[in-house]
């Protein structure tokens, strides 16, 4: 998924390229369909955007090859509360491996040095 | 009594009227004492690769929480906020397209401030689970 806009999901989220990077950063324009708590961005969108943005810099990473991955595991950490507001989400690959990819995710909102959540991903790599 | 003994009812439907949950479809399945199942259904708009045919991993991440939420307000003596202070998924195997994901979170152990949570997700078969969850989540108004 070079392209965010290629893939449903992230479509639904109506999510775009804000930096091609590296690191890459996804903004997810808000919408009042992403609200949990009352006045708060549900922790699953906010999720579902770093993982969109660890998943397009690793498909950016490996474009040209034929190699393929999913994600093995995912932990999301929440720092604060998010605001209904658009949240960026940036994703740094901290290790390209031939089978294991580890990417590292932050998303802020309004200030980049105060993010919302955090997120850390090990993506299986299959190379065909 | 716990907070969902006392209107049940009215606390369910406004909890799957969140909007987050509704726009995903998600679904309340059940719950006990300390635990809570919920459901995602196969949507199209939520798959992450049209070529494949997956859900999207954020889709099952949202569902995870969700349901993990709804473990922890189950567990807790009377209604308070909650709030999810980290969630982690093991993909174990991909879910079958076309099948709607299935999570069952139990939260294991209530303190003053934290509950801690585990579960797994399915999509038919409890015993063939699609990822594991374990998380944390703070009461944000205990002292």
């Amino acid at each position: 998924m070079i392209d965010p806009r290629l893939s449903p999901f992230a479509r639904m989220l109506a999510i775009e390229v804000a930096e091609d990077g590296p690191p890459l950063i996804l903004r997810m324009p808000y919408r009042p369909f992403m609200i949990g708590a009352p006045e708060r961005l549900h922790g699953g969108a906010v999720a579902g955007l770093m993982e969109l943005a660890g998943s397009t810099a690793l498909a950016r990473a490996l474009e040209g090859s034929d190699a393929r991955f999913k994600p093995i595991s995912v932990t999301v950490d929440y720092l604060r509360a998010g605001a209904p507001a658009d949240c960026l989400a940036e994703a740094r690959i901290i290790r390209l491996g031939r089978r294991i990819a580890h990417i590292e995710c932050h998303a802020w909102q309004d200030d980049r040095g105060r993010p919302i959540a955090a997120a850390r991903m090990n993506l299986l790599i299959d190379r065909a | 009594m716990r907070p969902l003994d006392a209107g049940i009812e009215q606390f369910l439907e406004a909890y799957s009227a969140t909007p987050y949950v509704r726009e995903l479809g998600i679904d309340y399945r059940g719950h006990g004492p300390n635990w809570a199942e919920m459901a995602l259904p196969y949507r199209e708009r939520l798959i992450a690769f049209p070529d494949e045919g997956f859900i999207a991993s954020g889709a099952i991440f949202a569902l995870a929480d969700t349901t993990a939420g709804l473990a922890v307000f189950s567990a807790l003596p009377q209604l308070e906020p909650i709030a999810t202070l980290d969630l982690r998924l093991d993909y174990l195997r991909p879910a079958t397209p076309g099948l709607d994901i299935v999570a069952r979170v139990s939260c294991e152990k209530l303190t003053r401030r934290v509950g801690f949570v585990r579960g797994a997700c399915h999509d038919g078969d409890p015993e063939r689970p699609v990822a594991h969850i374990t998380g944390t989540f703070m009461r944000t108004t205990a002292p």
